[in-house]
C-alpha cells in the first residue's frame, strides 16, 4: 500500500517556538481514492497537522518527521520555491467558510484560474474555459455567469463549491479539507459532502479534518481520533464508531446528541467540570402528561426593511405553545427566522401582528415599564456568551448584577457573606468553582462562559428559559456537558425551555416538542418523537435526511 | 448610481453653503467696525468720510441678514469680493495661488504613499527587527512637526551640504524639500495604518488558500494582501489631503513659496476677511472633491462597496 | 490625527511587544512631568536671564544646548518650556475631547434626527481641515496663547466626536446591552452602567494619543506667530525666534524641536501601550 500511497506520514512532530510541541508524533497514510478523517476538538493539533502537510504550518513552526511523502516523493526539507511548485499541483486545500477563504475582492473565476496560471502554460482563454468546466464539475449552476462574482455575492454552498473548484483545478492526487462544511446549513452540508465523496470516487485521496464525528462518518473510510497532539485511535469508520476502544473516543461518541433519547447523559459523570450537586433521581418527564401552557405565541409576524427599501418578512404568522416543564425545540436553517422569533418572545422586538402571552397574560403588547418587573421570570441564554457579558465586569459582578434586586445595589454588599453564599450556590449549580468569580469572561473557556451565561439566566429564578443556539460554538464534548447541565437544571427547577438551534441532532435530543421553521414560517410542529420518526412536511423530510448521524 | 451621485452632490452643495455661512457669521463676531478694518485696521487714521464711503460701498449699513444674502448671492456667482489689504479681486488672487499648493499637496500625497507602502511591506516581510524598526520609524515620522522638519532639512541639505535651495525656487530642485517635509509625517500615519491592515490581510484565510494553491510570498502580497491593506489608507486620504493643506500653511511660509497657505496666513495676520473667506471656500471645494475622489477609488478597489 | 489612527488600530490582530519602547517612554514621561512641575530641579537657572557676552554659544559644557541671541541658556529654556507645552496640549485635548463627547453623545443617543443634524454639522467642520478651523478662530478672536489653545481644541473636536459616536453606536447594539434589557434593567440603568463606561473607557487612550498631536499643533501656531510669543520659553515660540538665525545657530531650532518630537512620541507609545493593556486585560 505504501508504494502507491498518496500521502505517507511517519512520526510527524510540530512545535512552535520554545513551547511544547502541539503535534507529538503522528503517523498515517492515505491511498488514492480513500478518505481518512482526522477528528478532534479545538486545540487537538488536527489543523496544524493538515497545514504541515502543505508546508504552511507557519514561520516559527518546527516541523519534523521520519517520513513525509506526497505522492511517493518526500517533501521534507523543501525550499520555499520547491514547495510552491508542489502546492496546488500535488495537494489541494479546502478551508472552512469560503467567504474569507476566497479573496473577497477578486472574482471567483480569477481565484480558481490562479492555480492554472501558476502551474500550467495555458493561455488566458484556455484558463477561462477550464474554470467554467471546473465550476460545472463542482455543480455550480450557470458557471459562465458566476465566474464574475465575488465570494460575498454567493451563498455559503456556492462559495464552498467555488473553493473546492479552486483546490482541484489541477486534479491533485491529495485533497485536504479542513472543516469544509462547518458553518453550513445541514442540507448544504449534505450536498458538499456528496461532492467531496464524488471527488474521492474519481481517485483522489481525501484527508478530512473535522470536529464532528457524525459529519465525517458519512464519507470517511477510516477515522483517526486526535487528542492532545496524538492519534489516540484509528481504524475503519464502522469499527471505531461502533466499538470505540479508547476512553476518549468512547466519550466523544457518547457526546454526539443525535438519536440519543431525551434524558440520556451525553458527558461522562466524572468529567472535571461535572457539578458537585448530585444528579436528581427524578425520571425524565414524559411527553404524555402535558402541563399548563406557560408561554404562547399567537400569529407572530415581523418584517425588516431591506437595503433597497422593500420589506422582507422574517417571521410570518408563527404560533406555538410552551408547556410547563417541557422543552420546545425550534429548528431551522440560517434565514429561517428562528432568532427573530427568539427576540420577539423575549420582547426585544415588537411583533407587527400577533402577540406573545406569558402565563396567560399579555407580554409583547404591554409597555416595557409594565413588563420590566416580570422579566426575571424569563431567562435567556445566547450563542455568543462572551458578547453577552459586559467586558469590563468580572464574573462576580455579572452574577451579582443578575441577582439584582435581592441584593442592595451598593458595591460593598456584594462581598457580604450572605450574597457570596448565593453566588457560590449559583456557581455550584452550573458546575463552576468559586475561583472564576474574580475573572473576566475573556479569561474563561467557551464552556465556562456558557455556564456563567446559564448561571446569570438562572439568577432571577425564572420559570422559562429562552436558549438561542446555546451550544453552537462549542466543542462536542463541551456541548455535551452544557446540554446535560441544561437538562439537569430543567428537572431540578421545573423549568420550561424554548431551545432554538440549527442542529437537528441537538434539538432531537433535548426537545419534547419541535417546530420546524423555514423562511419565517413553521412548516411542521408536534411531539419530537413523532416529528423525528415520521415527518409529514417535505421540508422536514429533506432536513432529517441531511442530518449527519453516526454510521448513518 | 445616478441617485447616489445626486445625493452626494446635494451633500456637497450643503457643505459649501454651511461653510460659507459659518465663515460669514464668524467674521461678524470680530469686534470693531468692519469699515475700519477695510481702511487698514484700528491703527490707521481714517477720516469719517472715508469710513462712510466704505460702509456704503461694502453694504455694512444694511441689516446683517441682507448682507448675508448678498454675500451668498455673490459666492454663488463665483464673486469672492475684494481684498482689504491688497486692493484686488479675491477670486483671481486665490485661483492664482491654488495651482502651487495643489501641486505640493498632490506630490506629497503620492510620495507619502510610496514611502508608507515601502515601509509597510518591508517591515512585514518577517523578522522581528524589521517590524520594530518599521514601527518605530512610523511613530517618530508621525510625530515630526512640519516646521521643525522643514528647518532641519534646510540646515542639513541647504546649509551644511548645500545641495538643495533653502527657499522654493522655480523648478524641481525647489520642490524637493517642501514635498519631503509634507510627505514624511503623513507617511508615518499612513504607514501605521497600512502595516496594521497588511498584517491582518496576511493572516486571512484567503491568503492561506492562495498559498495552498502554490502562490509565492510575493504573489500573495501583490495580488491579495496589498489591495486589502490599501483600503483604509485610501479612505483616509481625504483626511490626509486636508492635513496637507494645513501643512502647506507652514511649509509655504518657511520655504517662501507662493501658495494658498501663505496667502491664508498673511490674510489672518492682517485680518483680511475676504481673502480668508476666499481661501476657506476654495479649500472646502478641494476637500469635498478629494473626498468624492477617495470614495470613488475605494469603490474601485473594493467591489463590495458597490453592492451595498 | 492619532485619534483617527486609534480607530483603525482597534482592529489590531496581535498584541505586539514593545516592552523596551514602553520603558523608555515611561522614563521620558517622568522626565517631562518633573520638568513641567519642578523645572528648577532639572534646570536651576532663570529661563529669561540674558547674558549678552555668551550670545550664540554653540552647545558646550557650560551650555549643553547652546545659547540664543541674548545669551539665554537653551537647555534651561527648553526644560522650563515643558509646562507651557504640556498645559497647552492638555487643555486643548480636554477642550477637543469635551466637545467631541458632547457632540458624539448627542448624535449617538438622541435618535435619528439629532444624529443626522450632528453628522451634517461634523461634515461641515471636516471641510475646514486641520489648521484652517484654528486659523479662522484666531482671525475672529485674535492671536495669543489662550486663543491658540482653544483653536487647537476646536479643530480636533470633530475627529473625537466621530469616534465617540461610532463607539457609542457599537456599544449600544452590543449583545450585553440586550442581555441587560432581558434582565429587566431600565434604559437609564443600562446607559449609566453599561453603555457610558464602555464608550468612555477608550477615551483615555484617545486623550493620551491626542495630547502629543495637540502639542505639535499648538507649537505650530506659536511658530507662525499666532500663539505664545518670544521671549516666552514655549517650544514653538523658541523655534520661531531661532528661525532668523538658522544659518548660524542651528541649535536654537534643533533642541526645542527635539523635545516636541520626543513628547509626541512618548504620548503615542504610552497611548498604544495603555490601549493594548486595556484590551487584553
Amino acid at each position: 500500500m505504501s508504494a502507491t500511497a498518496a500521502l505517507t506520514v511517519h512520526n510527524l512532530r510540530v512545535g512552535f517556538g520554545a513551547a511544547e510541541p502541539v503535534v507529538r508524533g503522528v503517523s498515517f497514510e492515505i491511498a488514492p481514492g480513500e478518505c481518512l478523517a482526522i477528528v478532534g476538538e479545538s486545540g487537538s493539533g488536527k489543523s496544524v497537522t493538515a497545514r504541515s502537510l502543505l508546508g504552511l504550518a507557519g514561520g516559527n513552526a518546527r516541523v519534523q518527521a521520519d517520513r513525509l511523502d506526497l505522492g511517493g516523493r518526500s517533501v521534507q526539507g523543501l525550499t520555499d520555491r520547491a514547495w510552491e511548485s508542489r502546492r496546488g499541483k500535488d495537494v489541494g486545500l479546502v478551508l472552512q467558510d469560503a467567504l474569507v477563504s476566497l479573496d473577497p475582492l477578486r472574482p471567483i473565476g480569477r481565484e480558481i484560474a490562479d492555480s492554472l496560471r501558476l502551474h500550467t502554460t495555458l493561455g488566458a482563454a484556455a484558463r477561462a474555459r477550464r474554470v467554467i468546466e471546473l465550476l460545472d464539475a463542482v455543480g455550480l449552476p450557470d458557471p459562465a455567469h458566476q465566474v464574475q462574482k465575488r465570494s460575498g455575492q454567493l451563498s455559503g454552498g456556492e462559495r464552498q463549491r467555488a473553493l473546492i473548484a479552486a483546490a482541484i483545478a489541477l486534479d491533485p492526487p491529495l485533497l485536504i479539507a479542513d472543516e469544509p462544511t462547518t458553518a453550513l446549513d445541514v442540507t448544504v452540508q449534505a450536498q458538499i459532502l456528496a461532492l467531496l465523496e464524488q471527488i474521492k470516487r474519481s481517485g483522489t485521496a481525501l484527508l478530512l479534518i473535522s470536529h464532528d464525528l457524525a459529519v465525517v462518518s458519512r464519507i470517511a473510510d477510516r477515522v483517526a481520533l486526535m487528542h492532545d497532539g496524538l492519534l489516540i485511535e484509528s481504524g475503519p469508520t464502522e469499527q471505531v464508531l461502533g466499538s470505540p476502544q479508547h476512553e476518549q473516543t468512547r466519550s466523544m461518541v457518547a457526546a454526539v446528541p443525535a438519536d440519543k433519547p431525551r434524558g440520556t447523559r451525553l458527558s461522562p459523570m466524572d468529567s472535571p467540570a461535572a457539578r458537585t450537586i448530585p444528579r436528581s433521581p427524578a425520571p425524565a418527564p414524559t411527553a404524555t402528561e402535558q402541563g399548563e401552557i406557560v408561554l404562547e405565541a399567537i400569529g407572530l409576524t415581523r418584517s425588516f426593511r431591506r437595503p433597497d427599501g422593500s420589506r422582507q418578512l422574517a417571521v410570518d404568522d408563527v404560533s406555538f405553545a410552551l408547556h410547563r416543564g417541557s422543552t420546545l425545540g425550534i429548528v431551522g436553517e440560517s434565514g429561517s427566522g428562528k432568532t427573530t422569533t427568539a427576540r420577539l418572545v423575549l420582547a426585544l422586538l415588537e411583533p407587527e401582528q400577533g402577540e406573545v402571552q406569558l402565563f396567560g397574560r399579555p407580554w409583547s403588547s404591554i409597555a416595557e415599564k409594565k413588563r420590566r418587573g416580570r422579566r426575571p421570570g424569563v431567562g435567556a441564554i445566547y450563542q455568543d456568551a462572551l458578547g453577552s457579558f459586559d467586558p469590563r465586569r468580572s464574573v462576580a459582578e455579572i452574577l451579582a448584577d443578575a441577582l439584582g434586586s435581592a441584593l442592595t445595589h451598593s458595591r460593598g454588599s456584594r462581598r457580604s457573606p450572605q450574597s457570596l453564599a448565593r453566588l457560590t450556590t449559583l456557581l455550584d449549580e452550573v458546575g463552576l468553582a468559586g475561583t472564576v468569580l474574580s475573572r473576566r469572561p475573556l479569561e474563561l473557556s467557551g464552556g465556562q462562559r456558557q455556564r456563567v451565561g446559564i448561571a446569570r439566566a438562572l439568577a432571577g429564578r425564572p420559570e422559562i428559559l429562552i436558549c438561542d443556539e446555546p451550544v453552537s460554538s462549542l466543542d462536542v464534548s463541551v456541548q455535551a456537558q452544557v446540554l446535560d447541565l441544561l437538562d439537569d437544571v430543567q428537572r431540578e427547577r421545573g423549568l420550561s425551555l424554548i431551545f432554538i438551534s440549527h442542529d437537528l441532532g441537538v434539538v432531537q435530543h433535548i426537545s419534547d416538542d419541535v417546530a420546524v421553521m423555514r423562511s419565517g414560517r413553521i412548516v411542521e410542529s408536534g411531539p419530537a418523537a413523532r416529528v423525528f420518526a415520521a415527518p409529514q412536511h417535505p421540508y422536514s423530510v429533506q432536513l432529517l435526511k441531511a442530518v449527519p448521524r453516526l454510521l448513518g | 448610481m445616478l441617485g447616489r451621485l445626486g445625493v452626494r452632490l446635494a451633500g456637497a452643495v450643503f457643505v459649501l453653503w454651511a461653510v460659507a455661512s459659518v465663515t460669514f457669521f464668524a467674521v461678524r463676531l470680530i469686534p470693531g467696525d468692519p469699515a475700519q478694518a477695510v481702511l487698514g485696521g484700528p491703527g490707521s487714521q481714517a477720516s469719517p468720510e472715508a469710513l462712510a464711503a466704505v460702509t456704503a460701498e461694502y453694504g455694512f449699513d444694511q441689516p446683517v441678514f441682507t448682507q448675508y444674502l448678498t454675500q451668498l448671492g455673490r459666492l454663488a456667482t463665483g464673486d469672492l469680493g475684494r481684498s482689504y489689504a491688497l486692493n484686488m479681486e479675491v477670486g483671481p488672487l486665490v485661483l492664482a495661488q491654488l495651482g502651487g499648493t495643489l501641486l505640493l499637496a498632490v506630490l506629497a500625497l503620492g510620495l507619502a504613499w510610496v514611502i508608507a507602502l515601502a515601509l509597510a511591506t518591508w517591515s512585514t516581510r518577517g523578522g522581528r527587527v524589521a517590524a520594530r524598526v518599521g514601527s518605530s520609524l512610523e511613530i517618530v515620522a508621525a510625530a515630526l512637526p512640519h516646521f521643525w522638519l522643514a528647518t532641519s532639512l534646510i540646515v542639513v541639505f541647504s546649509i551644511w551640504l548645500g545641495v538643495l535651495p533653502p527657499i522654493s525656487t522655480a523648478g524641481v530642485a525647489g520642490l524637493v524639500l517642501p514635498v519631503f517635509t509634507l510627505a514624511i509625517p503623513l507617511a508615518g500615519f499612513l504607514g501605521q495604518i497600512m502595516r496594521e491592515s497588511l498584517l491582518i490581510a496576511l493572516e486571512s484565510p484567503f491568503v492561506l488558500s492562495a498559498r495552498a494553491r502554490g502562490e509565492g510570498a510575493r504573489g500573495v502580497r501583490w495580488i491579495h494582501a496589498l489591495r486589502h491593506a490599501s483600503l483604509p489608507a485610501i479612505s483616509l486620504s481625504g483626511w490626509a489631503f486636508g492635513s496637507l493643506i494645513s501643512g502647506a500653511v507652514v511649509v509655504e511660509t518657511i520655504f517662501a513659496r507662493p501658495g494658498l497657505g501663505r496667502t491664508l496666513l498673511n490674510a489672518v495676520t492682517l485680518r483680511d476677511v475676504p481673502v480668508v473667506i476666499g481661501v476657506v471656500m476654495i479649500v472646502a471645494v478641494a476637500y469635498i472633491l478629494m473626498t468624492l475622489l477617495t470614495d470613488a477609488v475605494s469603490r474601485l478597489v473594493d467591489p463590495r462597496l458597490r453592492l451595498s | 490625527m492619532q485619534a483617527e489612527l486609534a480607530a483603525y488600530s482597534s482592529q489590531s490582530v496581535r498584541p505586539r511587544r514593545l516592552a523596551v519602547a514602553e520603558g523608555l517612554a515611561g522614563l521620558l514621561a517622568l522626565f517631562l512631568l518633573i520638568a513641567a512641575v519642578v523645572p528648577q530641579f532639572l534646570a536651576p537657572g532663570d529661563p529669561l536671564a540674558i547674558d549678552p557676552l555668551a550670545a550664540f554659544s554653540p552647545p558646550t559644557f557650560a551650555h549643553g544646548f547652546g545659547t540664543d541671541e541674548s545669551g539665554r541658556d537653551i537647555y534651561t529654556r527648553v526644560v522650563h518650556g515643558t509646562q507651557y507645552s504640556l498645559v497647552i496640549g492638555l487643555a486643548a485635548t480636554a477642550i477637543g475631547l469635551g466637545l467631541g463627547v458632547v457632540l458624539g453623545t448627542l448624535a449617538g443617543m438622541l435618535g435619528p434626527v439629532v444624529d443626522f443634524t450632528v453628522n451634517r454639522f461634523l461634515e461641515v467642520l471636516f471641510a475646514f481641515p486641520g489648521l484652517l478651523l484654528a486659523l479662522l478662530f484666531i482671525l475672529v478672536f485674535g492671536p495669543g496663547v489662550a486663543t491658540a489653545t482653544i483653536a487647537v481644541g476646536l479643530s480636533t473636536a470633530p475627529g473625537y466626536a466621530r469616534i465617540i459616536r461610532a463607539q457609542l453606536i457599537a456599544v449600544r447594539g452590543a449583545a450585553f446591552v440586550e442581555a441587560a434589557t432581558v434582565l429587566g434593567r431600565t434604559r437609564w440603568q443600562i446607559l449609566a452602567r453599561h453603555i457610558l463606561p464602555n464608550t468612555l473607557a477608550p477615551l483615555f487612550v484617545l486623550a493620551t494619543l491626542g495630547v502629543g498631536q495637540a502639542i505639535v499643533w499648538a507649537a505650530t501656531l506659536s511658530y507662525l506667530g499666532l500663539g505664545a510669543e518670544p521671549p516666552t520659553a514655549e517650544w514653538g515660540a523658541m523655534l520661531s525666534a531661532g528661525r532668523t538665525y538658522i544659518t548660524s545657530a542651528w541649535w536654537m531650532s534643533f533642541f526645542p524641536g527635539v523635545f516636541i518630537v520626543l513628547t509626541a512620541v512618548t504620548a503615542t507609545v504610552l497611548g498604544r501601550s495603555i490601549d493594548r493593556r486595556m484590551r487584553h486585560a
